[in-house]
Formats: structure tokens, sequence, C-alpha cells
């Protein structure tokens, strides 16, 4: 009986093969959306994932920061090199700390040249970016101690400056300094922002402050924790070392951040999930209009086939097989809008995924969900023109021209 | 109820509209069909004779009155009840032969055979059997529109003897067709009757139609005229 019901739909179904196609426009057209909307948003959460773990893991940074507050505007407290060793020394749980000072400037080699932001820190910077070097050595102790004019380059400068040549050895000239090359990093790639990772050399942290900057001020600090249930208590404990360092009174505002990338990762998580869910509502209501749309041409289709409900009545149909009938038209007609849908979605996804540079995740779930769906407004656009159906007086249906 | 005749009218009215513009299109009406006879219902229009038959079909309901199908007081059952009663023991043939479009003959006969939930060898077989009884079994694929009029009603006869029914209404079953195509059904609905022993109810406003039948109930004014056995019943 259901397999035959089945064919039976199937056959009326294709019998008018371009109005059930533009039946189940609406239903294609929605689950396609659905499916490509969640399919992307979760390539993209995936991707930022991925790319804030290639930071560096349980990774955060400190910052000084000016709270806003009415009066004169203060000057930014900077932090120092002993505030690293402090968080270092007494924050429990932290696995490695590195100190930051920043200089934009021009390196040089023979004809070469190329616009980089030099990086004084320490070998801990390795540590903490989880970021090995490729080629040569990290700083010894003696030129940490010293801020010898040392330096390890990222790819970028590397490839700009030096090509083909091997670079190990080589004087680089960075602003008024000239640099001998120890390192070389290897490829972290672009950061979740589109940022290039590895346009950056690292010096030791006292040779920048001393050559570059002229001041003994650090822009940041790098802290990773032991394990990633240590990054709260680590972040708690760095908070309270700093107020007490910079003598901020109980009340008042911090003077500093603290970021970790996690915090950031949930953010852009939560962003996609309210962008995913958004633009499924939408999906939503292209799918009740595609329901509409079924229940519109189901009692078209009613009224054109009354003479055949009339003899399917006379000759022993009980009203539920006719209902049957009807239903599982509507249901067979928004399940193949839903197929067709779904596969429309998931290649739309993939050609757009490629495109972006977002991976493709394919998820089964959101395509037996949106499949799930439409089969539901199969059923329920579908009930109230098979209760019409069924409802038919036989007699009257069989005199219908 | 084994004792009890096909079909019984007890004083069956059956009433459309109310108070001043009620129309009664059968007024107490009684009549006893019993199985095997072959019947002629005849009557100018508007006499009540497809009333008649649209209530004997067990399509409809008498407004007054009990109608018993086999013992079975049709008045009293629900609308699937009457579905079932259809399924299991009565064939239609129409005036409009009724088939279902784009659909084969063999289809269209396994179409009943489907409600009863019979599985498809059986529907296949006893679909076969039937076409070749009307002798159309070499055209059990084509559609109906590609039969010719005669060649539709043959397999809506078909359609109605396929689940062996009690009795056979046909409803002007030769309404639509030329007079040899008309004698070739009513000769097919005689083998059935005399062969099959199916019982055979026939509404017709031709006189040679008519006289196919044993019994011939002539309908005037929602009354029964005459109630009378034709030459070939008297025989």
């Amino acid at each position: 009986m259901w397999w035959n019901t089945l064919q039976l739909a199937w056959r009326e179904l294709r019998a008018n093969l371009l109005r059930s196609l533009l039946t189940t426009l609406g239903i294609i057209v929605g689950v396609a959306a659905v499916v490509t909307v969640v399919t992307l948003g979760q390539g993209l959460t995936q991707k930022v994932t991925a790319d804030i773990a290639s930071m560096g893991r349980n990774l955060m940074f400190v910052l000084p920061f000016t709270p806003q507050r009415a009066g004169p505007a203060t000057p930014q407290t900077p932090f120092k090199i002993a505030d690293a060793e402090a968080i270092e020394r007494e924050v429990q749980g932290v696995a490695a700390v590195a100190p930051s000072s920043i200089k934009q400037t021009q390196a040089v080699y023979g004809s070469n040249n190329w616009q980089v932001a030099v990086n004084g820190t320490t070998n801990a910077y390795f540590t903490v970016r989880d970021w090995p070097i490729a080629q040569g050595r990290m700083f010894t102790d003696s030129e940490e101690r010293s801020g010898r004019a040392v330096c390890v380059l990222g790819e970028t400068p590397r490839k700009e400056l030096f090509g083909q040549q091997n670079p190990l050895g080589a004087a680089v000239r960075l602003g008024s300094t000239s640099c001998e090359v120890v390192g070389v990093l290897s490829i972290k790639g672009q950061s979740t922002f589109g940022q290039d990772q590895d346009d950056t050399i690292l010096m030791p942290i006292l040779a920048v402050q001393r050559r570059m900057t002229g001041s003994d001020d650090v822009q940041q600090i790098f802290v990773s924790a032991t394990t990633a249930a240590q990054v709260k208590p680590v972040q708690d404990g760095i908070a309270a070392l700093m107020r007490e360092r910079r003598r901020i009174r109980p009340g008042e505002q911090d003077d500093f951040l603290i970021r970790d990338l996690q915090s950031v990762s949930s953010l852009v998580e939560s962003t996609t999930q309210l962008l995913t869910a958004g633009l499924s509502a939408v999906a939503a209501i292209s799918l009740l209009v595609g329901g509409i749309g079924i229940m519109n041409i189901m009692l078209v289709s009613v009224t054109e086939r009354t003479r055949e409900i009339g003899i399917r009545l006379a000759i022993g149909a009980l009203e539920r097989d006719v209902l049957l009938q009807f239903l599982i038209e509507a249901v067979v007609l928004s399940c193949v809008g839903g197929l067709l849908g779904a596969a429309l979605g998931l290649g739309a996804s993939a050609g757009i995924a490629y495109a972006i540079g977002v991976p493709f995740v394919l998820s089964p779930l959101v395509v037996v969900v949106a499949f799930g769906f439409s089969a539901a407004v199969g059923i329920v656009f579908g009930f109230f023109p098979a209760r019409r159906a069924a409802g038919l007086d036989p007699i009257e249906a069989l005199r219908y021209e | 109820m084994a004792n009890a005749p096909l079909i019984r009218f007890d004083n069956v009215s059956k009433i459309y509209g109310k108070g001043e513009t009620e129309v009664r299109a059968l007024d107490g009406v009684s009549l006893t069909i019993n199985d095997g006879e072959f019947v002629a219902i005849m009557g100018p229009s508007g006499s009540g004779k497809s009333t008649a038959m649209n209530i004997l079909g067990c399509l409809d309901t008498p407004t007054k009155g009990r109608y018993f199908f086999r013992g079975i007081d049709v008045g009293l059952l629900t609308r699937s009840q009457r579905a079932l009663l259809r399924r299991n023991y009565i064939g239609f043939v129409f005036q409009g032969f009724n088939l279902l479009k784009r659909t084969t003959a063999r289809e269209n006969l396994e179409l009943p055979l489907i409600y009863r939930g019979e599985s498809a060898s059986v529907r296949k077989k006893q679909a076969l059997r039937a076409l070749d009884l009307v002798g159309l079994a070499d055209r059990a694929d084509h559609t109906s529109s590609e039969l010719s009029g005669g060649q539709q009603q043959r397999v809506a006869i078909a359609r109605a003897l396929v689940t062996e029914p009690a009795v056979i209404f046909a409803d002007e079953p030769t309404g639509n067709l030329d007079t040899a195509r008309s004698h070739e059904i009513m000769k097919l609905l005689d083998e059935l009757n005399l062969r099959r022993h199916i019982t055979i109810v026939l509404v017709t406003h031709e006189e040679d139609i008519a006289a196919y039948a044993k019994r011939q109930i002539r309908f005037r004014d929602g009354h029964i005229a005459s109630d009378q056995l034709t030459q070939k019943g008297a025989a």
C-alpha cells in the first residue's frame, strides 16, 4: 500500500514535471540557503579556531591601557622588563613569559630592502608563540644579557632580503644598526585577521631598547599558561600582581589589559553563530513560503483530479487512503525539493568555501535537519489539501467535469 | 444473514431541501433484489432512478426508510464502513467509463485490488484474468487514451469484476457507445450474469438495452411505476 502510494505520487509529479519543479522551488531555495549558511559558518568557525591555535597554545598578552575617566587624559604607564620577570617568578601556572618591544624599521641587505617590524624579545618568545626555529639557532644567554645585535629572521624578510642565498652569518642593516643573522623562523602563515605573521625580525630585547627605541619600555608581555585550565587563574594572578606593582588602589580600574586568545576565539565563534542563526531564520521563512506554494498547488491538483478521487472512493478507497495519497504526494514533492536544495547548498558552499579560503566542513546533521524540516513542511502544508480530497463526496466528485 | 436477500429497500425516501422547497427524489420505495438477478432500472430523467442507484451502490444513504444490503442496514454505517462494503461486494460501471488517465488497463484493474491489500503478484494475476474475461488480454499495457470507447468500457467492466463482487451496478453503461459496441457490452454483462452468477443492476433508458435484463423496474416521480419480468426472465 505504502509502496504503491509512493509510486503513484512519483508518477503524478513526473507527469507535471515543470509544475512540480516550480512548486518545490521555494523549498529548494530555502534548504539550499540553510545548508549553505550553516556549512560556511561552521567552516569559518573551524578556520578561526585553527588560526588561533596556531598563534600559540594557552597564550595571553598583557598591554598597557588608559581607562576611561573624567578629567585630563593621563598617559599610559608602560611595562618594564622587570614586570615580565615578576610574572614569571610570582604567578603560579605560568609556562613562559616573553616581553616585547617593537620598532618599525627598514631592513637592508645588499641592494634589497624591506619595511619590517623588529620585535625585541627573549628566547621565551619561541615557546609562548609555539614557533620553532627552522634554520640556525636561538639567542645565547650572553647575547640576551649584553643586548648584542643578532637577529632571527621571519620567513617573509628572509625571502625578500636573501631570496635563494643563505642568510646565516650575513649582516643585515636594521635602521642604523648592523645585525648578524643567527637563525630563521619556521613558516607560520596568515593570522585570522589576514596579517602576515612571518613578516617579523626577532632581536634580543635589550638590543632593540638600546639601539633602536632608546627607552626601556616594554609594549606588551606574552605569557603562556601550562595548561588550558590554567589560563584563567594565571590571568587573575597577573592582574593581582600588576595592580600591586602599578600601585592601583582598590576600587580603581586596571590601567592594563590581559587578553587571551580563547576569549578572542569565543567572540568570533559567538559572532558567527549569531550570524548563522539570523540567516537561518531568513532561510526558514523561505521554507515557509515554499510550504505555502506546495499547499497552493496541491489544492489545484485536488480540484483537477476531483473525478479521479471520485473513482477511487467509489471502488473502495477509504478516506484515509485518499488522505494518505495526497499527503505522500506533498511530502514527496517537498522531500525532492529538500534533496535538490541540500545538494545545491552543499555545492554552493563548497564553491564559496574554496573561493574565500575557508575549509568546507560537511555536516551531516545540517543536511538531515534541513531535509527533515522540508519533509515536515510537506506534511503540514499537504494536510489541508489532502483533508479536502479525502472529504469529497464520491457522487459529486464522479459528476465533476 | 445468509438467507437475507442481496438488496432490500424498505420504504426508502430521499428528500433534498426542506419545507416548501423540499424535493422527494425517492418517495417510499420498497423493493427486493436477490442474488443472481439481472435487473434493468428504467425511467425518464428526474424519475429517481439515479438517486436509487446511488443509494443501492452505498454511495448515498436514505433520508427515511431502511436499505439492507445482505441484511446489513446501510443507513447505520459510517462513511468508511460503506467504503469497505463497496470494496468487498460491489463493482461499478459508469456511463463515462471513468478509467484513470495516463494509466494502463492493467493498472486500472489493479487499483481496487491495491485497496484490498492484495500482493503485487496476486494483483497481476487477477487483473490479467479479468482482462482475458472481457477479451482484452492483449491490451493490458495500453493506457486509456490508446483504447476505443468500447474497449474502455470493457476495461471498466473488468475493473468492476476483478474483485469478484456480489453485484455490479452499471449506470448507463452504453450511453456513450454506438449500437454495435452497446450490444457487445450487453452481451458481456449477460454472460457474466449467466456464467459467473454475478448480480447485475443496470440503469438505462433504452428499451433494447433493457431487454437484456430478466427484470425491469420503471421509476416515475420517485415511485416504482412497474416491476415485471421480461420475456427472457419469464423463460
